[in-house]
């Protein structure tokens, strides 16, 4: 039975134990009838014209895994930011570990979306926000039909989280092949401060494919400073669909380091909903071997006076393949819109390849849109300014590749996370420097 | 020191030095002028080691061994240091931090254990000193929004840390007002001594009121087509290289 038929069939049993009345029913007999029609993504579509699921798609993939497992926390450590006190929200091959986790509902929620879609004092929030700014795409549908667990982060008005909140999914590789959909609802009221480091991190050589749907809202004034670490297996794979929903003089920033995995599709999305708001993206990519990320953005600038700050590097080695999928659009009504994207790529190795593509859709036109994308090699002036120092060529290599990727790590305001994101790269890079990268 | 043996160098079959001979001595200066075009730079290049340039006849010996065959770090290893007339930026990387993986990297090559972090420190504090630098300078990124006097004070402090016995000075005047060109030229002559050597090259006489060379070359045409003096650059400054070219056709 090939993968969607397996979905399908499952979603019945699946449904069973739904309740009737649940607010979320109906949007999942919606969903999945909408999964049942696109089905999954195909290279004829534009959006996916260079990424293909086909061969992620032939796995027997275990839908629900079949008994609980726990890990020791030294096992799992090193994966989380442990030098500075974190929020945890940590699941176990999708199921919830409240060993590993720590939450809260001291005025701020750090918990479970299960309880939030369970407990009817939270039904007014759901009600309010779940699959609200969400897109009704096949995968998006498909993680919301069969979603039943994930972080739900409530930040009241005028709060100001004083630690980080990490959201971590492990898998163990107890079953040969796992399919993970997890859905993370995230909510910041007004003049909210909050900051949200999220990683997938597959514990075993098993193929893990992760669906993963994230929805933020951002109240006006709030300000979401949220991380995304991609460095997992190369056989796991993951599609993250995030959705930011922005009113007034919000800021949200995203920045993704992919450095892993097998196959990563970051559909990342902005909807500016009220003015002055502004939107951060950016990433980091190194690749190697055959690994593939593709980074499909779009901006949606709707209300006038807001700006945007695209910036992605990407380092390729081996016959790596990457993707840049950068869309831009400018509503009629939202002049005086401030719309900046960069994408620069630096291609190691013969066989690896990118594809770049910058999309501006402007309707307005009292506007400030730029864009620019570069695809080339390390600059032979440079490596021989460094090698007449006496630094080796490999050593000068890592380097200028550190020096390309840096000015996205400056904006990184867990000063512990970058750190750890700077030890990342230099082993990526495969040296040592004489000093902390 | 340095020795040079007909040198022919070249980009894709086209040759820009066409015959070099140079010997230099420990303790000396020497200054290498020429029009613009006349392959100043390509030599600079050349013996420090660019893998652009092919070498198509001739040696290039430091201390009697051939290193025409060495890679630039490896050169860099044995003692020969070359300030850029364009210093490259690299953004993200402290001043500090390069200086200190240079002088490490080199160590390394030579066997030596990393130098311990209190003598760095002191070493720094002491060569920026003498170049007049601002502490603050050390810990931006290297050479990234500097001014043009700022680079070039920067490539010699950099030679301050790494000692060569054999430095190359391109066009480390152009850019320069005359307070820095002052400063500049008073770091590398405290630095300079009896086993170390200096090749100086330049457009103009100007640097060479401060640091004093032993010797003048004329390189015109990829080939040195006159040699003398001091004396020798307060002529071309008077005259312009026009005589010589009427000299060397006669």
């Amino acid at each position: 039975m090939n993968l969607k038929n397996k979905l399908l069939s499952s979603y019945l049993a699946f449904e069973d134990h739904l309740e009737e009345d649940s607010p979320i029913h109906d949007l999942k007999s919606k969903a999945i009838k909408i999964f049942e029609t696109e089905g999954f993504p195909t290279r004829k579509q534009e959006e996916w014209k260079y990424t293909s699921l086909n061969s992620l798609l032939k796995a027997d993939y275990s839908l629900a895994p079949r008994q609980e497992n726990s890990l020791e926390v030294k096992d799992v450590r090193k994966f989380f930011l442990h030098d500075i006190d974190t929020y945890k929200i940590v699941f176990v091959d999708g199921v919830y570990s409240s060993f590993l986790s720590e939450t809260t509902h001291d005025k701020i929620d750090v918990c479970l979306l299960s309880a939030a879609l369970s407990k009817p004092k939270y039904r007014p929030v759901i009600e309010t926000y779940f699959n609200k700014v969400a897109k009704e795409d096949s995968l998006t549908s498909l993680n919301t039909a069969f979603a039943r667990e994930g972080a739900y982060i409530y930040i009241p008005k005028h709060r100001e989280v004083e630690k980080p909140i990490e959201v971590i999914n492990f898998s163990t590789g107890n079953e040969a092949a796992l399919m993970l959909q997890p859905r993370n609802l995230i909510i910041v009221g007004e003049n909210a401060h909050v900051q949200i480091i999220e990683r997938h991190q597959s514990l075993s050589k098993n193929a893990v494919l992760t669906n993963s749907v994230t929805e933020i809202f951002a109240e006006k004034r709030a300000f979401v400073d949220y991380y995304k670490i991609q460095n997992d297996e190369v056989t796991a794979s993951l599609i993250d669909n995030t959705y930011i929903a922005q009113e007034d003089q919000s800021n949200c920033r995203v920045h993704t380091f992919s450095f892993g995995g097998n196959m990563t599709r970051n559909n990342l999305n902005f909807y500016q909903n009220g003015e002055r708001c502004d939107s951060t993206l950016k990433g980091i990519t190194i690749l190697e071997g055959k690994q593939h990320v593709d980074h499909n953005t779009l901006v949606h600038h709707i209300e006038p006076n807001c700006e945007s700050h695209q910036d992605y590097k990407g380092i390729f080695g081996d016959a790596s393949t990457g993707v840049f999928n950068g869309k831009v659009i400018v509503e009629k009504e939202a002049q005086k819109t401030d719309a900046f994207q960069q994408n620069n790529n630096i291609l190691i190795d013969d066989k690896a390849t990118i594809n770049a593509k910058p999309q501006l859709e402007i309707f307005a036109d009292d506007v400030k849109c730029s864009h620019g994308c570069t695809i080339g090699q390390l600059n032979e002036e440079a490596m021989f300014y460094l090698r007449t120092r006496g630094i080796p060529e490999k050593e000068a290599q890592a380097l200028l590749m550190y020096a390309f990727a840096n000015n996205v790590l400056e904006s990184v305001k867990i000063p512990e996370l970058k750190k750890r994101i700077n030890k990342l790269i230099a082993t990526k890079i495969g040296v040592s420097m004489g000093f902390d990268l | 020191m340095l020795q040079i043996k007909n040198l022919h160098a070249g980009v894709e079959e086209k040759d820009i030095l066409k015959g070099i001979d140079l010997d230099v001595k420990p303790g000396e200066v020497h200054a290498i002028m020429g029009p613009n075009g006349s392959g100043k730079s390509t030599l600079a290049s050349v013996v420090a080691g660019k893998e652009e340039f092919e070498i198509y006849e001739g040696d290039i010996l430091l201390n009697g061994e051939d290193i025409t065959e060495l890679d630039p770090e490896e050169r860099a290893h044995k003692g020969v240091f070359m300030s850029f007339q364009y210093p490259v930026e690299i953004p993200g990387v402290t001043v500090t931090n390069f200086i200190k993986t240079a002088i490490n990297e080199s160590r390394k090559a030579q066997g030596l254990e990393d130098m311990p972090a209190s003598e760095m420190l002191k070493k720094i504090k002491e060569k920026a000193d003498l170049l007049e630098i601002d502490r603050k300078f050390l810990s931006r990124s290297l050479n990234e929004g500097f001014s043009g006097g700022e680079k070039k004070r920067n490539e010699i402090f950099q030679m301050a840390m790494m000692e060569p016995k054999l430095a190359i000075l391109d066009e480390t005047d152009s850019g320069l007002d005359i307070d820095a060109l002052k400063i500049v030229a008073n770091g590398v002559n405290k630095l300079k001594s009896d086993d170390n050597a200096v090749i100086v090259i330049t457009h103009y006489q100007r640097l060479l009121d401060y640091i004093i060379p032993d010797f003048v070359h004329v390189l015109m045409d990829g080939k040195i087509v006159k040699s003398g003096s001091k004396e020798l650059a307060y002529e071309l400054e008077k005259k312009g290289y026009d005589w010589i070219k009427e000299e060397v056709k006669a």
